[in-house]
């Protein structure tokens, strides 16, 4: 077998002795989650997805079953602020135009999106509604203002199945995400799949690998205490993996996003999720 | 002994762990300080207090940790492997119903949580509980 | 002030005169240890809720003293009793000298 030697060390690491998913169970405020659903048709390799929440430690699961419970509320509380705050020489917010947050319902479950042959994640609907209809400045794509806002609008899909468009328009938006997704980068040449595939379940190090859903994003971390945007996490894969990271809010990671969100397909949104 | 590389090795490795060992029990006794600082040295009982805490915490920033003393006037918790051992005093007014309280906590390293109670009658209680901290994977 | 400090409060809308009551606090804080260093290896100054108290019509039912080793948006549960319809104080004292307070108000029947 032509292994590296490396490859070899990185394999003996996760620990075949390790649990893989749990079987519990999420109910947030009383709401039922699927946690679990049959892979779709599209996907070649798993016959099952899970939530990430499924891989985390019963006292990080349930930090995430109880909104005052959940640190991420914190920052839905600031999203509300943010909402109705005037900003711009339009002398609007958002709640100027979107008078009920609430009307956001379901908008995560299909985002990314094509929209005259663009395709856009929520952070860009956001910009767009700040730099054109409220003449103020976009928001950095990770900042804390956006994703309290993106935490918001996301909280009102919560419970509802993920459900891009993978045809038509998107698809060759999605075939470059796949192809992203399988492909080799960096001095570690590991690629997305290598471990949110192939040793989802496993151990790496003291951590459990989750299949990399992003059907809870933003997601509030405990290692950083704050709201992480996908594209934020997809930087801190590719960190590890010692490549040099796309940009957030680039092509690569808005094609890699549609391409996951389609691999969730079914799964609750959970907007804001805890993770570790 | 001949002075050689070899040797040198060995003799400044057990330095090096000679060393390491002897300041264990220095970190403990920050934390044994402290709370004799807090109950003057008197005795501590132990049963009338509980601590509750994950056996392994996925993320030393943010580690839940529950304390509950029926009777306590305050409760204060210690880590005997932070920078600082004091982590937090609870102390009970009038109008506190059972004497417990649960918070988050960041712990540096796997180490020991100490929690003591101080009762209504001037004595103390004492509980423990060894916690291990992960190092995370890619999630660390 | 620090910014973005926002505290949260969850307290039962009504009880029984003398039944337990549970509540929860969160503030968000980023509790900045003062153990940290910033990119050009300068220690980042101490800067933390050093204090929180929860009363209940002027008499006291928790009052805690946090040291850095509590988490980022300091999270507390704890139980009180309440003989009468009336209101809660929560405040929460920063090492800027800062003080953030909220108040819930609960029936007694």
């Amino acid at each position: 077998m032509n292994m590296k030697p490396w490859i070899a060390v990185v394999v003996a690491g996760f620990a075949s002795a390790a649990a893989a998913q749990d079987d519990n169970r999420l109910s947030i405020e009383g709401e039922d989650m699927v946690t679990e659903a049959a892979a779709p048709a599209h996907m070649e390799n798993l016959d099952t997805i899970y939530s990430g929440w499924r891989f985390r430690s019963g006292e990080t699961q349930a930090l995430e079953t109880d909104d005052f419970d959940n640190p991420a509320f914190v920052f839905v509380d600031q999203g509300i602020d943010l909402f109705d705050k005037v900003d711009g020489t339009e002398g609007k917010a958002c709640s100027s135009c979107h008078e009920n947050v609430e009307d956001f319902a379901g908008l995560r479950t299909q985002l990314p999106k094509v929209q005259d042959g663009q395709l856009l994640a929520m952070e860009d609907l956001v910009n767009s509604c700040r730099t054109e209809r409220m003449g103020a400045e976009p928001w950095k794509w990770s900042g804390g203002q956006m994703t309290a806002v993106t935490a918001l609008i996301g909280l009102q899909s919560r419970g509802m199945p993920m459900d891009v468009a993978i045809d038509g328009e998107a698809a060759p938006f999605w075939e470059q995400g796949k192809e992203l997704y399988y492909t080799r980068v960096g001095q570690l040449d590991m690629s997305c799949s290598n471990c949110h595939e192939d040793n989802y379940g496993m151990m790496i190090r003291a951590d459990h690998l989750s299949q990399g859903q992003i059907n809870g994003f933003p997601t509030y971390r405990l290692k950083n205490a704050k709201l992480n945007s996908i594209h934020g996490r997809f930087k801190g894969c590719m960190k590890n993996i010692r490549a040099t990271p796309f940009a957030e809010g680039g092509d690569e990671f808005k094609a890699l996003e549609l391409y996951l969100a389609s691999r969730g397909q079914g799964l609750s949104v959970e907007t804001p999720s805890v993770r570790n | 002994m001949k002075l050689t590389r070899r040797n040198l090795l060995i003799l400044s490795s057990a330095g090096v762990a000679a060393t390491a060992m002897g300041s264990l029990p220095a970190f403990a006794s920050l934390t044994d300080d402290a709370i004799t600082e807090l109950t003057g040295g008197a005795a501590l009982g132990e049963g009338a207090i509980t601590l509750t805490a994950p056996e392994i915490a996925e993320n030393g920033n943010t580690v839940p940790i529950e304390v509950d003393a029926p009777g306590a006037v305050a409760i204060t918790l210690f880590a005997d492997g932070n920078p600082v051992p004091n982590v937090a005093t609870f102390k009970f007014g009038p109008l506190s119903a059972s004497r417990s309280a649960s918070t988050r906590i960041r712990l540096a390293t796997t180490q020991n949580v100490v929690a003591i109670a101080q009762m209504e009658d001037g004595s103390f209680q004492k509980a423990s509980a060894n916690i291990k901290v992960t190092i995370g994977g890619c999630g660390g | 002030m620090a910014s973005g400090v926002k505290p949260r409060v969850k307290v039962p809308k009504t009880a029984s005169a003398g039944e337990t009551i549970t509540i929860k606090t969160l503030i968000s804080h980023k509790m900045e240890s003062g153990q940290r260093k910033d990119d050009d290896g300068n220690i980042i100054p101490r800067s933390i809720i050093n204090r929180f108290t929860a009363d209940f019509n002027g008499q006291n039912v928790i009052d805690v003293t946090l040291e850095p080793a509590i988490s980022t948006n300091p999270y507390f549960q704890f139980e009180a009793v309440v003989p009468e319809s009336g209101e809660f104080t929560f405040t929460w004292y920063d090492d800027d000298g800062d003080v953030y307070d909220t108040s819930k108000k609960i029936e007694v029947s």
